[in-house]
């Protein structure tokens, strides 16, 4: 266990290095770090109200989370009410769809230990939009971005011991691994976010095309120079990594592997970084208002290539975490929407880390149940597809939940995106 | 002279809008032939009233008459049809059209079913033009006209629409004193032949001298209609606020110290990339207020923004308290000791979607006792908060309601707590009372006085004359990018300063 603690720590710190260097290498003002204290101009120290409440309760979260929550849990209702009809429409019984589903996803140790593998994914990625959405930005890239941090992954576990001339030990390979290949997530969406902050290129289309150029690179490596070069093999995959670069299962006999617990510990971070931080602070003003932020002293373009990074990361670590945990390779095609389903999850989470790991689980458990669920009932697995299609629509277009359910408008939208060079 | 017949009544007029009663059980009537001037602070209904009249609001309860003819007004083409016609404080015009596509925009004429007849068009504009001598070219571009006849455009376009009665909302806010006067002159024009006008305004001056009854609107209430004869400025104020109102700034003469602020021959551009501010040089001291009269759009927004570091210097240089700051970011320049009051509060100065709180600490977060090693500290946020709310009066219910949530004389309260309570040498408050009510202004006024009395500089833009002369000790007059000149505001005057802020030179 230690081993993954020291791997996820070493991913953190490669991580932090990406972003070090962008931080260098977009600086052209000065730093945002620590500057000499300047006291208050009254001069006295400020006084500590005794009975001031603090800024998070325990009651204020509940009822936040309710609040926001509110939105997205009819939106969900909503999909499956109306998914329902559409399995009712095609002759199935709802009824018994909805069970497979449910049992599928959740009915037993091993349909929860699958729920789990097919979050972990969703869970990384879904951060990695919704830190995006958090600054302003729209990155639609994850996908290319966790294609290549698996590539690198891969390579990294496959190859290193080779280029060394001798076997490492799982302490230092893993978190190399996986650390690489967050590194490489991070600059691969650092180029949108630089061609953003300083020429105005629009994020959406740069990572859209950044997709294409990140999934033909893994096309030709898959098929070229990092092609199994096993006798047997004809498909266009990596080979093997090496033992010491595998992250075990959880639990012995199930595939669900320490990769969740680490998602999970991320999402933590992440909600640490953007509110209780002096760059999260940086990263929600400059998505809010960006006159604002220049106003107050924030180089904003610095701030929009260091959120892409920081969103790149979290892509490329979902990416590599797939590869050193559960498929011990990479392979054309296996996390084939991952990247545009983690869109939906970080709606549908309403950009909160918390909120997207209900949504990771949520859309994690759907296309887990969904097997069973046709399996038992005939009715095809896409028509989970179109009920997160439904989902993704409501929460999207809340005016249409807030119409259907008569609820008011409150709190702090998402931007999904902005105008060109805004 | 007998009483005038009534052409426009609205009688016991409700509009309800969540939480806020906008309009409670108004009567307003507007006589045939008359100025009618409707006062009130903002957020006193007068808004509200006008667009229920105009359509745009259907109100909960009450009834609008035209001649005494109960009418129903479902669409601004209602009123439009009920020869009702509004001048917007914003103009609603397309700046690369002629001036007589914009009038026959909505109401285009035709020909053979589908060709724009433009000719007609011109050859009514000029016909209304010449009747009540509005000296409008139908052929002209809008863009390039000056605003007082950009006004004059939206004026036309009424009357093409056969509009009787005009709704002029805050008419006055774009002009310069001088076309402010010339606009009076066309109202008494137009009135004597036979249009009624309603004029909203929040300017007691204007009030006094154009209008024939005056009906003042307090939270969403008539307070009472007089004539000018009847009343003065005072009492009218002291109807808008519910109080006594002190409308002169008190204050000491100024003892200036130490230069301050240094400025010159700075040159900076606009958005488009233009030359906008053509090598301005000046100096404050520490301890008095200099005042920058102008009108909107002569380059004082570039000017601010280039002090403050939000746009680049392509000319001249500027030093901050001893120290060469040409062209630093807003960062080095806050640190130094500048506080910024920004022009648009809403766009730079507050982020709307976070708490108060927060927006107490926009520009100091990252330092201590607010940020430590790159962590927020809540509990120094929210003793901050706490504290500013408290000496600086900020109504909220909390420090934790979304900043949008306040009024915007809040919202401007919020800003002038941040931004005085650092370590300030220098304020630099562009149109800080622009948009607030009578007593938020009063308010922002006296801690304007207080910090100058305490040894800060001040640098202040206002479009509002009676603002510059009422703070400033020294006035300096902007035209075209450059500073005409400047003088002691001891020996200004209205009449004067108004020349030079239309293009006048100095020594003529």
């Amino acid at each position: 266990m230690l081993v993954y603690v020291l791997g996820f720590l070493g991913a953190v710190l490669l991580g932090t290095l990406a972003i070090v260097f962008f931080a260098v290498l977009a600086g052209k003002g000065k730093g945002t770090g620590q500057k000499s204290v300047i006291p208050p101009s009254a001069g006295s120290p400020l006084p500590t109200p005794s009975s001031a409440p603090t800024r998070y309760t325990f009651k204020s979260i509940i009822f936040s989370a309710v609040d926001s929550l509110l939105v997205p849990l009819l939106a969900v209702l909503t999909a499956i009410l109306l998914g329902g009809i559409v399995i009712a429409v095609v002759g199935g019984d709802p009824f018994a769809a909805y069970k497979g589903l449910i049992q599928g996803a959740f009915g037993s140790a091993k349909a929860l230990s699958e729920t789990g593998v097919w979050a972990t994914p969703y869970i990384f990625a879904g951060l990695a939009v919704a830190v995006a959405f958090k600054g302003g930005l729209f990155n639609i890239g994850a996908e290319g971005q966790l294609a290549l941090g698996a590539v690198v992954a891969a390579l990294i576990g496959y190859a290193l011991p080779g280029w060394l001339g001798f076997d490492l030990p799982a302490i230092i390979h893993i978190p190399l691994a996986i650390g690489l290949g967050a590194l490489m997530g991070a600059l691969w969406a650092a180029i949108p976010g630089f061609l953003k902050a300083y020429t105005g290129g629009h994020e959406v289309i740069n990572t859209i095309m950044m997709n294409y150029i990140a999934l033909n690179i893994t096309s030709f490596l898959m098929n070229g120079p990092m092609k199994d070069p096993s006798p047997t093999n004809v498909i266009a995959r990596t080979p093997a990594i090496a033992e010491s670069a595998r992250i075990a299962p959880l639990f012995e006999g199930f595939r669900v592997h320490w990769g969740f617990i680490l998602a999970l510990l991320v999402a933590v971070l992440i909600w640490l970084l953007l509110q209780k931080t002096t760059f999260g602070f940086e990263i929600r003003m400059v998505g809010s208002n960006p006159d604002a932020a220049k106003y107050a002293g924030i180089n904003v373009k610095r701030t929009i290539v260091l959120t892409m990074a920081l969103s790149g990361l979290l892509a490329g670590l979902a990416g590599a975490i797939e590869v050193t945990a559960l498929n011990y390779r990479h392979e054309l095609g296996f996390s084939m929407g991952y990247g545009f389903d983690a869109i939906a999850i970080a709606l549908l989470g309403k950009t909160n880390p918390f909120g997207v790991v209900i949504a990771a689980i949520l859309f994690g458990a759907m296309r887990n149940g969904a097997t069973r669920m046709q399996f038992l009932t005939m009715i095809p697995v896409d028509v989970i597809s179109i009920i997160q299609a439904l989902i993704l629509l409501f929460v999207a277009a809340d005016a249409i939940i807030r119409y259907i359910y008569r609820i008011k408008a409150r709190g702090e939208r998402v931007t999904l995106t902005r105008g060109w060079g805004g | 002279m007998p009483e005038k017949t009534i052409i426009l009544e609205a009688k016991d007029i409700t509009k309800q809008f969540p939480g806020v009663l906008a309009n409670d059980h108004v009567d307003f009537n507007l006589r045939h032939g008359e100025i009618h001037a409707l006062l009130g602070e903002n957020g006193a209904g007068k808004t509200t009233l006008m667009n229920v009249l105009y359509g745009l609001y259907k109100p909960d309860s009450g009834q609008v008459s035209v001649n005494g003819q109960p009418i129903v007004i479902h669409s601004p083409k209602d009123s439009i049809q009920a020869g009702i016609g509004m001048v917007h404080q914003h103009f609603m015009l397309i700046p690369v059209f002629s001036v007589a596509e914009n009038i026959m925009l909505g109401d285009e004429t035709l020909r053979y079913g589908f060709v724009l007849d433009q000719k007609s068009v011109v050859k009514r504009v000029r016909e209304l033009s010449k009747q009540y001598s509005l000296d409008v070219d139908p052929e002209a571009i809008t863009g390039e006209l000056p605003v007082g006849i950009q006004q004059r455009v939206e004026i036309v376009k009424a009357l093409y629409r056969n509009a009787r009665i005009l709704i002029l909302d805050e008419p006055t806010a774009v002009l310069t004193p001088q076309e402010a006067d010339d606009l009076f002159v066309i109202m008494r024009e137009l009135t004597s032949r036979g249009v009624s006008i309603v004029f909203i305004t929040h300017k007691l001056k204007e009030v006094l001298a154009i209008a024939d009854r005056i009906t003042v609107m307090r939270g969403g209430q008539v307070v009472g209609t007089v004539k000018p004869k009847e009343t003065n400025e005072a009492k009218l104020a002291a109807m808008m606020v519910g109080r006594e109102v002190i409308l002169t700034v008190e204050k000491e003469s100024a003892n200036p110290a130490g230069e301050i602020l240094k400025v010159d021959a700075l040159k900076v551009r606009d958005f488009r990339g233009q030359e906008i501010v053509h090598g301005v040089s000046f100096e404050i001291r520490a301890g008095e207020v200099l005042g920058i009269a102008g009108v909107q759009g002569n380059g004082q927004t570039e000017l601010v923004e280039a002090l403050t570091g939000l746009r680049s210097v392509v000319g001249g240089r500027m030093w901050f308290s001893g120290k060469d700051m040409t062209g630093k970011s807003p960062r080095p320049v806050t640190e130094t000791g500048m506080a910024h009051i920004p022009e648009d509060r809403q766009r730079h100065g507050l982020v709307l979607s976070f708490p108060v709180a927060d927006n107490l600490v926009l520009n100091t977060y990252y330092r201590s006792p607010f940020g430590i090693w790159g962590v927020m500290i809540p509990q120094a946020i929210d003793a901050n908060a706490r504290k500013l709310i408290e000496d600086f009066d900020v109504r909220t219910p909390s420090p934790y309601v979304p900043v949008k949530k306040l009024s915007g004389g809040n919202q401007q309260k919020v800003i002038v707590a941040r931004e005085l309570s650092h370590n300030v040498k220098l304020i630099i408050a562009n149109q800080p009372t622009r948009g607030l009510d009578v007593g938020s202004i009063e308010y922002i006024h006296k801690e304007i006085i207080i910090m100058r009395d305490r040894g800060v500089a001040v640098l202040l833009v206002s479009a509002e004359l009676d603002e510059i002369m009422a703070l400033s000790d020294r006035i300096a007059v902007m035209y075209r990018g450059q500073i005409v000149t400047t003088v002691e505001a001891a020996t200004a005057t209205r009449e004067q300063l108004g020349l030079w802020m239309a293009g006048a030179h100095p020594e003529q």
